[in-house]
């Protein structure tokens, strides 16, 4: 936030990396902290404790990893604290479902520590980590708990919002169980029906004590509700922007089996003279991995594939091989890079060195001159990310920065990862969802094309001579 | 915006583009040969890479697909609910919104029927369920509603209707879901349940006594009559149920949105529906948009840039200051762009401001920084390509205001959420905010006067929005350019500059 006076000669400068106009304090004056999050404005100030509820293989932690990672993604830093993960800590081997019984004192006392300790440490993610919002990933199906949750957040001024996830189809629970819980440190030295019994008497502990979130009682609390696996969804008394996007994202997600499909356009003819940007079209190597990406795809035998592109031409050209209707997304389009459109890298250190030597510096938030940084790009792929979720097979045909963007999401990695990420010419990537993740397999369809992966050098500062700022570049025409 | 849906069916080669062809929005494109695959051109107006028309001269047929709207169906929404539970509201401010996005969409308010059928309005007494010559009217008037309906959606390339009216018994809803099935319209319901006593009396208050039925009476007999109307319907309301109507796609507001019953969503549209309805409310406030100072370039004449603010841009950014501070309003936010003349501004305001890079100004691409007449002498096929469709024309390396628009979406969604809200802006961004607000089309949204040094206040009453224009009293250089009269590509620099407005 920043503030205003009543200064008659309104100076500003612009920060160097971020490229955001903010008041000049002169020399000597104390700097405004530094602002996160420049692309996107601020809209949250309390902390948010999202509070899962509901029975054991209902999807909660399904649904609590898959949040984060977006909030993550979209700049709210979020962290999951889950219970079992506790329990597991606390009492180092897992016995049989007793553990879980309502009249187990022993085991009450442990987990409700357990449960303690996990708040202890959201206070200290909020206070001391910058943390914007917790997960809190536990089954939190009685009253008295949720109760004490929502005392707790209002001692410390969290906002408060409840996720339900209700559903009580047979198969789909018994498929929960198999796909996560057969597997999970609890069950490390049991068969899967053994597994599968003692998994299904736990779940029978809970039900006894549950109450879910009621219309009545519970109409001054903040929630969502979903019911079998979204086909319907309550929501009540949505508080804050957060939320509502939290909402949004929640009641677009879907479990049906699908995979996503990415690749860069073929290799265009800037990309052969080390060129960044622009707007050429495809190279002949870049056109055969076309074709190639064509039989790929009819050997794949997909169902109802879409394929979208940018509004690029060498993305567009890629697509017209593939011999399907195709759709054009300007948010697609490649990072734009401003002043250094169409500019080697060669040519980027003699004309703006200091700009190069800013971007090694931190290449997530480095914002090019009249041009864009990776946040923008994010911000700005948000709503393709939204309408993937929503999607089933996809196939998405893109640019370099642009794809470490997509993956970036789809595999939960850090914005300082993000830029770095190798996303090669002619290599289809193919993530299905699995568990709680993402398997990914990594198809190069065995058309050579230039290398355009640039390493972070090792002196970045702005200092450092052009031999060692341009060590890292691949070769080129 | 009232898009226009028109096959391509030209046999002109690619690059004597006609307007037709440039109005369509070819998001979407039919299979190619892999064999052989389409050599590319660049369509003029919108800048966006199609595939050549080939075999025999004749062009491919493309499958036009609206850029919000992936699905091919039409959506049929239909509203439920008693009297006086803000359908109607509902109705237009959703028709509002898709229309601004892109998706032609049309309301059909089966009152407004009735009142075209039946001129005068006696009393509640219409509306008896045993007043059966009544009920014909009414069933006629919804019959002659759901007719439209189907022309604008079949024939006339609408992609969203609203059918607004009560639709409160099981079997009048039966009755459109047959209607739309027959007709391949997917439908999704949208029910507002209320008891709040006063809430239902504030709307009576705001909309039905103003209504045409009950000008000839005074506030009193007006509202008792509308009463008994209300309970009229209240015996056989049968509302969307759990159970019974669990395969329906729907959305339930629950007292103004307090709580939502979100069922079946099927498809894009219909969760952008959704996610579009939970984010309004009608808590008083006001939103006040200005764009920022005038700046050097403006001054200049100059087109884009990143400039700082003039002395009398200066001058307006205090005079700016102590306008908002006279308005005492409470819980101010500030919002401006990223670019220096409109933080320079915000500056001068002594509230907090939040900076939204969606709030920059239209990129102009290759024509950054210049004046009108350098792009006349530069590009003087694009100037006039940009004269034929202003809203649709993209700048080479730059943006169109369609583009504008969808960058601006988070920002009409954010502006709903908030209450008072001052947005400091651009004149191009300014225009595509305004038409959301006053429901302008996208023919008239590039032409909307915003001037600099002028604040707008739009306070949102009954069914629009109220607007005071507050000129500061500082002057500043006109940036308005009206359409000229000569668009063709081969008019004289003077007929395209004519309307150029002056400049140092």
């Amino acid at each position: 936030m920043l503030y205003g006076g009543q200064v008659e000669k309104i100076e500003l400068q612009q920060t160097p990396l971020l490229k955001i106009w903010v008041p000049w304090l002169g020399i000597g004056g104390c700097k405004i902290s530094r602002r996160r999050g420049s692309s996107v404005p601020q809209l949250t100030n309390s902390p948010t404790l999202i509070v899962m509820v509901g029975l054991p293989a209902r999807g909660k932690t399904y649904i609590s990893k898959k949040l984060t990672r977006y909030l993550n993604w979209i700049g709210f830093p979020t962290k999951v604290f889950n219970l079992g993960q506790y329990r597991r800590d606390a009492v180092q081997t897992y016995k049989n479902f007793e553990f879980f019984r309502q009249d187990n004192k022993e085991a009450m006392q442990i987990r409700k520590a357990c449960a303690s300790n996990a708040l202890k440490d959201i206070c200290i993610y909020f206070s001391k980590e910058n943390g914007q919002v917790a997960v809190f990933d536990a089954t939190n199906t009685t009253r008295e708990r949720r109760v004490s949750i929502v005392s707790f957040a209002k001692e410390k001024g969290y906002k408060v919002f409840f996720v339900e996830s209700i559903c009580d189809d047979p198969d789909i629970i018994a498929q929960n169980i198999t796909e996560v819980k057969v597997s999970s440190p609890d069950y490390v030295n049991c068969d899967k029906e053994e597994a599968l019994a003692d998994f299904l008497k736990r779940i029978e502990c809970y039900k006894q004590t549950y109450v879910p979130l009621d219309d009545e009682k519970d109409r001054n609390l903040s929630y969502i509700k979903i019911f079998d696996v979204g086909s319907r969804y309550l929501v009540n008394r949505v508080q804050d922007h957060i939320q509502s996007r939290i909402v949004y994202y929640l009641m677009n997600i879907h479990v049906t089996p699908r995979s996503i499909y990415l690749t860069r356009h073929g290799e265009s003819e800037l990309n052969l003279l080390g060129r960044i940007g622009g707007d050429s079209g495809l190279s002949p190597r870049g056109h055969k991995y076309a074709a190639s990406l064509g039989s790929f795809l009819k050997g794949q035998n997909i169902k109802d594939l879409k394929v979208w592109t940018s509004h690029m031409k060498r993305t567009i050209q890629t697509a017209e091989h593939l011999g399907v209707p195709y759709e054009q997304w300007k948010a697609l389009n490649e990072i734009d890079a401003g002043v250094c459109e169409e500019l080697t890298y060669e040519e980027i250190q003699e004309k703006h060195p200091e700009e190069f030597a800013l971007r090694d510096q931190d290449k997530y938030r480095y914002r090019y001159p009249k041009g864009e940084s990776y946040e923008d790009l994010v911000h700005r792929l948000e709503p393709v990310i939204m309408e993937l979720e929503r999607q089933e097979n996809v196939l998405v045909v893109c640019h370099q920065a642009v794809m470490r963007c997509l993956l970036a999401y789809l595999l939960d990695k850090t914005s300082d990862e993000l830029p770095y990420l190798k996303c090669p010419l002619h290599t289809v990537l193919r993530l299905t969802p699995v568990a709680y993740g993402c398997k990914m397999e990594n198809i190069f369809l065995n058309v050579e094309a230039v290398n355009t992966h640039r390493e972070r050098p090792v002196n970045v500062d702005v200092t450092r001579d052009p031999a060692e700022a341009l060590k890292t570049i691949p070769d080129h025409f | 915006m009232r898009d226009h849906l028109l096959a391509v069916r030209s046999e002109k080669a690619p690059c004597q583009t006609t307007i037709a062809e440039a109005i369509m929005s070819s998001r979407e494109v039919g299979p190619s040969n892999s064999a052989s695959p389409r050599e590319l051109t660049q369509n003029p107006l919108k800048k966006i890479w199609m595939p050549l028309p080939c075999k025999n001269g004749l062009p491919e047929k493309h499958i036009s697909q609206r850029k919000v709207c992936m699905t091919n169906c039409p959506t049929l929404i239909v509203t439920v609910g008693l009297p006086a539970r803000g359908k109607t509201y509902i109705s237009k401010k959703l028709t509002r919104y898709l229309n601004w996005i892109g998706v032609p969409t049309r309301e059909f308010n089966v009152g407004q029927y009735r009142r075209e059928c039946v001129k005068i309005y006696k009393s509640f007494e219409f509306f008896r369920p045993d007043n059966e010559e009544g009920l014909k009217i009414r069933q006629q008037c919804a019959s002659a509603a759901l007719n439209d309906v189907r022309q604008y959606l079949a024939d006339e390339g609408g992609q969203v209707a609203v059918f607004d009216a009560t639709n409160t018994t099981r079997e009048r809803r039966q009755t459109i879901t047959a209607f739309a099935e027959q007709n391949g319209f997917k439908v999704f319901f949208v029910e507002s349940v209320c008891e709040d006593p006063v809430v239902i009396a504030e709307n009576i208050v705001q909309v039905k006594l103003g209504s045409p039925d009950y000008m000839n009476c005074n506030t009193e007999e007006a509202m008792e009559d509308f009463k008994k109307r209300i309970e009229c319907y209240e015996n056989s309301y049968e509302t969307l149920d759990e159970v019974w109507d669990r395969h329906l796609s729907y959305i339930k507001i629950i007292d103004v949105g307090r709580r939502y019953l979100v069922n079946q969503v099927q498809d894009h549209i219909q969760s952008r529906i959704v996610y579009y309805l939970m984010n309004i409310h009608i808590t008083p406030r006001s939103i006040y948009l200005c764009r920022h100072g005038e700046s050097d370039l403006n001054v200049k004449g100059c087109i884009g840039g990143d400039s700082g603010l003039s002395p009398r841009g200066r001058e307006f950014a205090k005079y700016l200051g102590k306008f908002i501070e006279s308005q005492d309003i409470s819980d101010l936010k500030v919002w401006t762009s990223q670019m220096k003349r409109t933080i320079q501004t915000a500056e001068a305001v002594s509230v907090p401001y939040e900076q939204w890079k969606a709030l920059n100004e239209i990129d102009a691409g290759v024509c950054e920084e210049m004046m009108y007449e350098e792009i006349q002498q530069h590009y003087p096929l694009e100037f006039a390509l940009r004269d034929q469709d202003k809203y649709r024309y993209r700048y080479p390396k730059g943006e169109s205001y369609e583009d504008l628009v969808q960058r601006l979406e988070p920002v009409i969604m954010e502006l709903e959420r908030q209450e008072n809200v001052l947005v400091i802006c651009h004149q191009a961004v300014m225009r595509c905010l305004l038409a959301y607000f006053l429901d302008k089309t996208a023919e008239e949204l590039p032409y909307l006067k915003c001037p600099l040094h002028t604040v707008l206040k739009l306070t949102p009453v009954a069914y629009g929005c109220k607007v005071e224009s507050i000129f500061l009293n500082v002057d500043a250089v006109n940036t308005h350019r009206d359409r000229p009269e000569n668009v063709e590509v081969s008019r004289m620099a003077e007929e395209a500059l004519l309307t150029v407005p002056a400049h140092q």
